[in-house]
């Protein structure tokens, strides 16, 4: 079997009239924190996105555990243990904390049939969500609601975790409780993949990473290799990581 | 598994705005019946008229709570929902006529388990005719809203057309059973019986509807999905098949809103569920698209507001209810209680 869990093969994906994914090849090895990085509009979205089913690949395989999910719809791929985080957290306002987890047990008809073990590891990982697990997610803080969204995604085992720009718009303690989360997270061999512009958040938890641009993957590697690398930061990215320090 | 500190060691803010119910459009129901009190002058006709429109405004949310929730999950426009209203009022006068001896009956109990079978046998069809409307009609106009207004009215006229063809297109004369007409006196106040009966059934379905909502784990689902179908999906559930009940179920109960319409009215035309419908729309923009609590103050309101001006004056009463929702749209231009939206 791959050691990766995740392979995209010569991925398209269009948008109405916009053809925004040019044949996306990416591997996401089991285990492993892989970083997607690119500026904006590069596709990283689309291709998380394309990912969940939740805009449809019009070309390519999207082959996850050694099953080609590309034509599979949303709730089919989230059930194959993919879980996702999108850039705008996904939150339901309305609902409290508790009512936000108690949807993303599957099994659960109610917050008490919960896990309670897994539950208590996640309070360990963020705990304003026991705090406020009462409380309208609506009314959560920036930070909080971006925890509530990885605690969410977390509630169940996954085999796979996407997560668009967690650190977006965080204040500089949230993003390190943040890498503090995803370390304990990587401790336990879940797989991530991990959109992201904040390059020192990257570099910190990434153990593999994909740069794109215009709908392609233009760079892959060892995020070791790039961290070390000025001239490639430059060259891929137009930064150097001494500015983001 | 074992939960590190570092993650906790990070600032958490320690409160965060106070949780409040917003009470203030709740209050306006008892606000709009203290504020007719005196205008009304007579405190019995005012009770008289205060439950008829409680009676009113219950079973208008039974008719608008599924309609609201169907547009909050899936942005449908669903303008042909007044066909079930008919179907559930013209299935009445079918069941009720069948049950004869148990309508003459000057047994309270009895009638009303004529009442219930008429129900049942309406939120049967209803729900059924609602399954296929979904699929006939509904499903190819998904996310195109132009199309939906123009397919479900069609599928409103052709649905009238049916009714005419099976019942005539005659009205129909739907009388109380005889132990529900006429009126019981507290104290001066004269309150009909039947409008007490529509009162105790429209609460206990509003209860039904609450406790399905809030306290099950497919009323969660439902309400996430009103905020946000897509996040819903992403976690696994299907939200096309969560769509279909709701349709079903919210079809069947308009079926039941049309057997307490009719009765209400006491005569069926098969344009009733297209008069209704008028009702139906003002209060679910009042309450706030997608919003089942807020239809809820939204028919009380609209309910007490149609029997107090009807009363005081009866030329306002035509048009008081888009007044009504005027008002409350310059107030809350999202409607009572507007749903946060993804």
């Amino acid at each position: 079997m791959s050691t990766a869990l995740l392979e995209l093969e010569g991925v398209h994906t269009h948008i109405g009239a916009y053809h925004i994914l040019h044949g996306v090849d990416l591997e996401v090895p089991r285990g492993q924190l892989t970083v997607l990085l690119g500026r904006n509009g590069a596709g990283k979205t689309t291709t998380l996105r394309t990912i969940m089913g939740l805009w449809r690949a019009s070309r390519g395989r999207v082959v996850f555990d050694g099953t080609d999910i590309a034509a599979h719809a949303t709730p089919d791929v989230a059930q194959r243990g993919i879980a996702y985080v999108p850039e705008n957290m996904g939150i339901f306002s309305d609902l409290t904390v508790e009512e936000n987890m108690t949807l993303a047990a599957r099994g659960a008809r109610n917050a008490g049939e919960i896990d309670r073990a897994r539950l208590e590891w996640i309070f360990g990982l963020f705990p304003a969500m026991k705090k406020f697990w009462l409380h309208p997610a609506g009314l959560l803080s920036g930070g909080q609601k971006q925890m509530l969204a990885v605690a969410r995604a977390i509630t169940e085992p996954r085999k796979l975790l996407l997560v668009d720009e967690p650190t977006k718009g965080l204040a500089p303690a949230i993003i390190q409780n943040m890498i503090a989360a995803f370390r304990e997270l990587k401790s336990t061999d879940t797989t991530i993949l991990l959109v992201e512009q904040n390059f020192n958040f990257a570099r910190q938890l990434g153990d593999s990473v994909a740069v794109m641009d215009n709908g392609r993957i233009v760079h892959s590697g060892a995020m070791a290799e790039l961290a070390s690398d000025e001239s490639l930061q430059q060259r891929l990215l137009g930064l150097s990581l001494a500015a983001h320090q | 598994m074992t939960a590190r500190a570092t993650a906790a060691s990070a600032p958490t803010p320690d409160a965060l705005p106070k949780v409040r119910a917003d009470l203030l459009p709740l209050l306006l129901v008892p606000a709009l019946a203290l504020l007719a009190l005196p205008l009304v002058g007579s405190l019995p006709t005012w009770v008289t008229l205060t439950v008829a429109g409680l009676a009113m405004g219950l079973i208008i949310f039974i008719i608008a709570s599924g309609l609201t929730l169907v547009f909050g999950l899936m942005d449908i426009l669903n303008f042909g929902h007044g066909v079930f209203i008919a179907l559930g009022a013209f299935l009445a006068t079918t069941v009720l006529g069948g049950m004869a001896d148990w309508t003459a009956s000057q047994n309270v109990f009895a009638n009303l388990v004529a009442i219930f079978a008429a129900m049942v046998v309406a939120m049967a069809a209803a729900g059924a005719v609602g399954m296929a409307f979904e699929r006939v009609i509904i499903r190819p106009v998904y996310g195109q809203h132009l199309k939906q207004i123009l397919i479900t009215m069609g599928g409103m006229i052709v649905g009238e057309e049916l009714i005419k063809a099976i019942w005539g297109p005659q009205s129909i004369p739907l009388p109380l059973p005889a132990a529900l007409r006429g009126s019981v006196l507290i104290g001066d106040a004269a309150i009909e019986k039947y409008r007490i009966v529509a009162v105790v059934v429209g609460l206990a379905i509003f209860a039904l509807i609450f406790w399905v909502l809030n306290r099950t784990k497919v009323g969660l689902l439902i309400r996430a999905g009103v905020q946000d179908r897509e996040m819903v999906e992403a976690l696994g559930y299907r939200i096309r098949r969560l769509f279909v009940g709701v349709f079903v179920a919210g079809s069947a109960l308009a079926g039941i809103g049309g057997v307490l319409w009719g009765l209400f009215q006491q005569n069926v035309i098969p344009q009733i569920g297209a008069q209704v419908n008028i009702l139906i729309f003002i209060v679910i923009i009042i309450g706030g698209l997608g919003s089942a609590g807020g239809s809820f103050v939204g028919a009380l309101l609209v309910g007490l507001l149609a029997n107090y001006t009807g009363f005081l004056a009866p030329k306002v009463a035509l048009f008081s209810n888009i007044l009504l929702m005027v008002l409350v749209l310059l107030w809350r231009p999202q409607g009572l209680y507007p749903v946060a939206k993804r």
